[in-house]
């Protein structure tokens, strides 16, 4: 073939295929965003009418009556949640540390799998597994058994985002700090954890946006309960999620209107939790969990 | 001064039948060197040679690789450091050491750098941290360019000022023995001189061993040099009298270029 034979433009056939191409993409973008929106929406529309500051200061009422609030399923969420995380946070940051820094033990690589597959559990088996232990040992639902379950969610979370944030701290950081005579574990908590921070905070954040919207492990450990606990033991106790879910399965209008409005605050909060990270700490729940 | 350098009774470390293994490779295979005190000794050699393994057994950074394992002893004022009861961690307070890439802490300083060695050992007094800080910029000829604003952070330093941080934070800690694996090999011309120059005054107060694959820079910079050739010591003597009256054929035709 000649060099004069080749073209110098683009010819029709291409500009019509990149157009082509270029609308596809387009499409499939809104196939994916517009599914979201239009929830938010729905969501926004049927729950806005049930928010006032009776919704989120009052205990819930019945059916029938005017004036009741999500309050205590609120403080009830807020409890578990914090306890879970008071459980499952320095577990799962010890243990991804473990993962991490002694990666080519035998423990580690055993212990890192059954972590994965502890990620990936139903979470209703883990609440029947905590209902088993605790709830009919105890013979009480309780926030304790509730905290139990979620944190069971959280744990395998934090480990793996901690291991994979230390994993991510060059080792001539670490070489650096031995060869100044600085001991294994200091050299592991002031310069490796400190630099890896950012990552280990985004790992705890995920996780528990991850359990505050969890609702099988609630369902047989912290149950149901329409009043601020005064007993993390021996009292069941009320959550949003749970609350959503008797609420909208019941056959009172009032109480579906309600559902819609704890679902409102709840994918608020969640809203919350990931702009809180995206400003805070600088990139969003999606990305760090796939770096 | 004594025809056989190896005679030298101020050595300062020693390594007696150094063997080191990355898991099935035999990367040193008997090393037996002896380092004066307050020199500067070249260790040189071609790619592969062993020269970066034998100075990472020398603070016992070598042992941390996964895999890795060090026979035979090395002397530390009389003292082997791989006896059984001897504590790592206190030999590599009198053993310090700077690497290839600059690698300044990023969540501190450049204050915090210099003195990280100290604080993370506990110092605290603020008086001290101050004069060692300025001593050891000084010593690493950065002190000039950095004391204007010693809060920045240490890594919105350029790559040869970062690499003099990592200087002076090795010296801080007053190590007697300085370790340097190819400490210019990251940097530009510019900044390579400028390290050369410290490493002149730094022999007043330690004992330097510097890796370097550049023949310029060891004839330049070091009163000794051992050339290595896979895992073994070659020739050892003053730099002088290796670049000029080299004793094997191997260093003869490494200095001459015949192979690198």
């Amino acid at each position: 073939m000649e060099r004069t034979d080749l073209p110098l433009g683009i010819s029709l056939w291409r500009k019509i295929v990149n157009r082509l191409m270029f609308i596809l993409i387009i499409v499939a973008v809104l196939l994916a965003v517009v599914p979201l929106i239009l929830i938010l929406g729905d969501v926004a529309i049927k729950g806005a009418p049930a928010i006032n500051i009776d919704f989120l200061t009052h205990l819930p009422t019945g059916p029938t009556f005017s004036g009741g609030g999500i309050a205590s399923a609120v403080a009830g969420s807020f409890t578990m949640v914090g306890l879970a995380a008071l459980i499952s946070v320095p577990i799962g940051v010890g243990a991804g540390i473990f993962f991490s820094e002694w990666s080519s033990s035998k423990l580690s690589t055993i212990s890192g799998f059954m972590n994965d597959v502890l990620t990936g559990f139903p979470s209703m088996v883990i609440g029947l597994f905590v209902y088993i232990i605790i709830v009919l040992n105890t013979k009480h639902y309780s926030a304790f058994a509730g905290a139990v379950a979620l944190s069971f969610i959280m744990l395998p979370i934090v480990a793996r985002t901690t291991d994979e944030s230390l994993k991510l701290v060059p080792n001539t950081l670490r070489e650096a700090s031995m060869a100044l005579g600085v001991p294994r574990w200091k050299t592991i908590f002031r310069i490796v954890i400190s630099t890896g921070k950012t990552g280990l905070l985004t790992g705890v954040v995920l996780a528990i946006a991850r359990a505050t919207g969890e609702t099988a492990p609630l369902l047989f450990t912290a149950a149901t309960s329409t009043y601020y606990i005064t007993n993390l033991f021996t009292q069941p106790t009320g959550s949003m999620t749970v609350l959503i879910y008797n609420y909208a399965t019941s056959p009172y209008a009032t109480w579906v209107t309600q559902a819609w409005g704890a679902a409102l605050v709840l994918i608020l909060i969640m809203l919350g939790l990931n702009l809180f990270v995206k400003i805070v700490i600088g990139r969003n729940l999606t990305e760090a969990r796939m770096e | 001064m004594s025809k056989n350098s190896q005679d030298l009774s101020l050595a300062k470390l020693e390594t007696r039948d150094l063997k080191a293994i990355y898991g099935k490779v035999q990367a040193l295979k008997g090393i037996n060197l002896r380092f004066p005190e307050n020199r500067v000794t070249a260790v040189m050699g071609p790619s592969g040679c062993g020269k970066s393994t034998l100075i990472r057994c020398l603070n016992r950074i070598h042992e941390l690789t996964p895999g890795a394992k060090v026979e035979g002893e090395v002397i530390l004022d009389g003292v082997n450091i791989y006896a059984p009861n001897v504590d790592p961690v206190a030999i590599r307070r009198r053993i310090g050491m700077v690497f290839q890439k600059p690698n300044p802490f990023p969540t501190m300083s450049i204050f915090d750098n210099a003195v990280a060695g100290l604080k993370l050992n506990g110092v605290r007094d603020k008086k001290k941290l101050n004069e060692l800080a300025e001593k050891s910029l000084r010593m690493a000829f950065l002190w000039d360019e950095v004391k204007g604003d010693l809060k920045k952070p240490g890594t919105a330093l350029s790559g040869g000022q970062q690499q003099r941080l990592c200087i002076a934070r090795a010296l801080a800690v007053q190590p007697e023995i300085l370790l340097m694996d190819e400490p210019c090999s990251a940097l530009d011309p510019i900044a390579t001189a400028k390290v050369e120059e410290s490493i002149f005054e730094l022999k007043k107060e330690f004992t330097v061993i510097i890796v370097t694959h550049n023949l310029q820079q060891a004839a330049r910079v070091s009163d000794y040099t051992a050339f290595m050739y896979l895992g073994k010591l070659e020739e050892f003597g003053e730099t002088a009298r290796v670049f000029e009256n080299p004793q094997s054929e191997l260093t003869e035709k490494y200095i001459t270029g015949k192979f690198g």
